[in-house]
């Protein structure tokens, strides 16, 4: 047979073609479990993170010792009892209409589940919010920590996932950038959340402002945005009201 | 054996990937702030190259010429996928700081031309010597890059406080410049200086 004739030409393409498909496809079916644990236990690391622990030693044990975690219902604000944490998949709750709510703000994202699990630090002192939103490329998946006391002062912003320009967007996880957020207020006097991300450099002694990304202007106002309705009246609003008004009355 | 030999070694100083054919910069400036991301690159390389020169030389005497950069880059493209879905099972927190540069390993262009310039001719013993050979090349131009970039950009070394910093209480200012990935570019100058100081016969005619 001729090395460079046809027949040879689709032998070889055919060949390679399968080779590397059943190549590929194996290892990633036999990885996908090992992939999902290390993705789930990345998760609570950021947790721990968000509640300002250590992370020393398990940290399944350490999660166990230092996190309690409800599930909320995003439209009535109470918490939910009869859900098994362990089966709930917020992004697949969020895709089936029985499970999500439909909401207006949150850009580029029409639906979101209607039960959220919300973590508090067993001291008492800061209630963690998973929240997610749309940067430039990706939906951004992070955990907001606000003191638990005034329910207002950021104590934590991190993302844990996200598919953003390494170096531009990807910068949403740098440390001197999370660090701008920590002790900035989420609400105005009125309650209303105020907390931006602005262009260019907020002065240092606004209470609201937080420093733009130079170069990542959408994934900046994606991070904006999202913080905005989470804490709004179709996110946690409402909850943190609530338990405003909770701690107030005793 | 001699042929071997020399496809094994002669990538590192003599005819380094890096330094005298100036390929695979991209990553070279983009993941060595760190030594840790440093070495992971470095093995990954490591294992593609080999491999991808393996495979290749395998079938070379069967590639018709007329798509054999296509099968190449599919040869390339299949073990970077299974190093990607590795770290992402063995090394989650590594591969979330590499993050797309495990994935642009495909177009590093060190393993598509050793692929074409080796591979495609040589047999297959000779072929995984000269992919060893290379990615040893490619690693020592990273190590030392990664090594001074994370030493005087951040004080550490594998993470390892050696320089304590004047932010956290220590005597050491750090050089932010080398967190920059420009940085990366005058080191390898550098390099490619003292390698042409060191072996003359690789410094280029003047016309």
């Amino acid at each position: 047979m001729r090395k460079d004739g046809i027949l040879m030409t689709l032998i070889v393409a055919t060949g390679v073609c399968v080779a590397c498909s059943v190549f590929v496809s194996t290892a990633s079916v036999l990885l996908k479990p090992i992939q999902l644990q290390e993705k789930a236990l990345d998760k609570k690391k950021n947790i721990l993170a968000a509640a300002g622990v250590e992370l020393k030693g398990d940290v399944d044990q350490l999660f166990e010792n230092n996190i309690d975690t409800e599930v909320i219902d995003l439209e009535t604000y109470e918490v939910v009892k009869d859900i098994d944490l362990a089966t709930l998949d917020e992004r697949k709750a969020a895709k089936d209409p029985a499970t999500s709510i439909q909401v207006d703000g949150l850009p580029g994202i029409p639906r979101v589940s209607k039960y959220k699990a919300v973590y508090r630090t067993k001291d008492g002192k800061r209630l963690i919010l998973p929240v997610h939103g749309k940067g430039l490329w990706s939906t951004m998946y992070g955990f907001l920590a606000l003191d638990a006391a005034d329910l207002n002062t950021i104590e934590n912003f991190s993302f844990y996932e996200h598919g953003e320009t390494p170096g531009l967007g990807g910068e949403v996880d740098n440390a001197r950038w999370k660090k701008k957020w920590i002790g900035k207020e989420a609400f105005d006097e009125e309650g209303t959340p105020a907390v931006t991300v602005i262009k260019g450099t907020a002065p240092p002694d606004d209470p609201h402002k937080i420093d733009g990304l130079s170069g990542a202007t959408i994934t900046a106002r994606g991070v904006g945005d999202l913080v905005q309705f989470w804490l709004g009246p179709e996110g946690y609003g409402p909850l943190i009201e609530k338990r405003k008004e909770g701690a107030a009355s005793g | 054996m001699g042929k071997a030999r020399d496809a094994l070694f002669d990538p590192v100083f003599n005819n380094n990937p890096i330094a005298l054919q100036v390929l695979g910069i991209c990553s070279a400036l983009a993941v060595t702030t760190k030594l840790e991301t440093t070495v992971t690159m470095c093995l990954a390389v490591t294992f593609v190259l080999a491999f991808s020169n393996v495979s290749v030389s395998l079938i070379r005497n069967q590639i018709p010429s007329s798509i054999r950069m296509i099968v190449q880059m599919t040869i390339i493209a299949s073990l970077v996928i299974l190093v990607d879905q590795f770290l992402r099972a063995f090394a989650y927190d590594v591969s979330k700081q590499l993050s797309v540069f495990v994935g642009l390993i495909i177009t590093n262009c060190i393993i598509m031309g050793r692929a074409e310039a080796y591979a495609m001719k040589e047999p297959v013993g000779r072929s995984f010597a000269d992919g060893i050979g290379n990615a040893l090349g490619y690693s020592v131009i990273l190590l030392a890059v990664g090594f001074v970039r994370e030493l005087f950009g951040s004080g550490k070394l594998f993470g390892q406080v050696i320089l304590p910093l004047t932010t956290e209480e220590g005597w050491y200012p750090a050089n932010g410049l080398l967190l920059l990935s420009p940085s990366a570019f005058f080191l390898i100058g550098f390099l490619i200086w003292a390698l042409r100081t060191w072996k003359t016969e690789q410094v280029e005619q003047e016309n």
